[in-house]
């Protein structure tokens, strides 16, 4: 499998988003917007159609679209204009509406645009894997040296806000890497499965981790193995690799569950 | 120099709404006071004032001398919210959340020697030493409640504001709160602002009750607080 070029610039990709992933949902999932990756998500549907029509490389039109998409979301819950969930619903509707009128608008309803919602392990090409490797571990640095804020923060925004932290700020990088992290894995996982490898191994984590560190990390662990688990599963099976990663990662989750309920079982 | 100061401050969320009216209050360095009223008679309100949270429509919020809502002195206050404003979905220590607390001192890099000798003493202040390493859901509520408070004192402040600390928080774990905070007072002289809608925990060493129901209705020693509002829940105009 590894003689192949296109499986070895896909697992190299699956291993950037297999860790960017849940380490950016961590954060999410810590400030009960779990449903921010989907929002941003669809957004990134109506920036892929955008890119077809205008003959721009879609990846672009998308990380643009998802950029916009976060600051809105993030706008809209920062201003207590709306309440969290509506405000990542007007986005998430608004998202997947614009995509269909322009992806029906460019005529581009075919194969090349499923790869782009649900991934291919054959579309990652070396210019590609040079990109995801370079904005993945700028947002991993960012947020190692962030890490003492952001914890701060997703634990107890208003004593963050009383004691002086950036809280804004902090919330607005959050909502960025949530963009990145979509617009990085569109190719592996999909543009709408990606929320959900930001979400599970967290939540899977958070079963049978015993500190927030050990739960990044279980997460990061957990988000790797379903990639790369599932990229592998992807090319015996001749499956799209965004669900087979996806339904990994529940696989994990199910796992950590029943280790959990083993381990306070009386 | 006060530490918290209102001025002749009224507050409404909505255009032409009265939450507060004519608040002047004057917390001095080193003083230990209960502000209690009942709920919805504007005293979270008026700690958000004071903390710079909001800002009043008529009047002005100092803290540090400086108007509160740009006030540079902030890492300086040790905050402990309501308990349903802390988010614990992930398996946090107790060591986890005190460290928390010394993110407005240095928000990037490592935790410094000086961090975790902050965070050791705060822990151990509060009694929870031999539980550092345990996860925060397998506490009870009043260990948490003293967890929490280490992360507000992990910071050395000169001011700790505490919003409704003995909310479900069993009766003896109310005690252990109130020796805490008076062995806080007296050992560190730190000025303590205790925002409850009952000050029972308190009562026998809080140097002054300060009642709220829109405006303040009583500012003195619990001993000469007249009969009838002696539960402030129920204080009348």
């Amino acid at each position: 499998m590894l003689d192949l070029e296109f499986m070895r610039l896909a697992f190299g990709a699956g291993a950037v988003v297999g860790v960017l992933a849940p380490t950016v949902g961590f954060f999410l999932v810590q400030r009960e917007m779990s449903l921010i990756g989907d929002g941003i998500g669809h957004v990134a549907f109506a920036g892929v159609a955008a890119g077809y029509l205008l003959g721009i490389s879609p990846v672009w039109t998308a990380l643009g679209a998802a950029l916009l998409g976060a600051a809105v979301i993030e706008w809209l819950r920062a201003r207590r204009r709306t309440a969290g969930d509506q405000a990542l619903a007007i986005v998430f509707y608004t998202g997947i509406a614009g995509g269909v009128v322009l992806v029906s608008a460019a005529g581009a309803l075919n194969a090349n645009l499923f790869a782009y919602l649900f991934g291919s392990i054959l579309t990652v090409s070396r210019s590609d894997l040079a990109v995801i490797a370079v904005l993945g571990l700028c947002a991993l640095l960012l947020i190692v040296v962030l890490l003492r804020g952001l914890f701060a923060v997703s634990l107890d925004e208003e004593g963050a806000r009383v004691a002086g932290l950036p809280v804004a700020w902090l919330n607005g990088v959050v909502a960025m890497l949530a963009a990145l992290t979509v617009g990085v894995s569109m190719r592996i996982v999909g543009i709408l499965l990606i929320a959900a490898l930001m979400v599970l191994p967290v939540v899977a984590a958070q079963r049978v981790a015993w500190s927030l560190r050990s739960t990044i990390g279980i997460a990061v662990a957990a988000g790797l193995g379903s990639a790369l688990a599932g990229l592998t599963i992807s090319y015996y099976a001749d499956l799209p690799p965004g669900g087979t990663i996806v339904l990994t990662a529940t696989g994990l989750y199910l796992v950590a569950s029943l280790a959990s309920w083993l381990r306070v079982r009386p | 120099m006060p530490v918290v100061e209102l001025d002749g401050v009224d507050f409404g969320y909505l255009q032409g709404q009265r939450v507060l009216s004519g608040v002047d209050l004057r917390v001095g360095e080193g003083e230990f006071v209960a502000i209690a009223g009942p709920n919805g008679g504007g005293k979270t309100t008026l700690l958000r004032l004071a903390l710079g949270l909001e800002r009043p429509t008529r009047g002005r919020a100092l803290l540090f001398d400086e108007p509160a809502h740009r006030s540079s002195k902030r890492a300086c206050i040790g905050y402990l919210a309501q308990r349903s404003q802390i988010r614990l979905h992930a398996p946090a220590t107790v060591r986890d959340v005190v460290e928390a607390g010394r993110a407005p001192l240095r928000l990037l890099g490592r935790l410094s020697r000086e961090d975790r000798r902050a965070v050791d003493e705060a822990i151990e202040r509060v009694g929870l030493s031999h539980l550092a390493t345990r996860p925060m859901r397998r506490l009870s509520g009043g260990q948490q409640q003293r967890a929490f408070i280490a992360k507000a004192l992990a910071s050395r402040p000169r001011l700790l504001v505490l919003d409704e600390p003995t909310t479900g928080v069993d009766v003896e774990a109310q005690e252990a709160l109130g020796d805490l905070l008076r062995r806080l007072h007296e050992d560190l002289g730190v000025t303590i602002l205790y925002v409850s809608h009952e000050f029972g925990a308190v009562e026998a060493f809080v140097e002054r009750l300060v009642l709220v129901r829109e405006r303040i209705v009583f500012d003195g020693p619990p001993s000469e607080l007249p009969g009838m509002w002696h539960d402030p829940s129920h204080a009348h105009a």
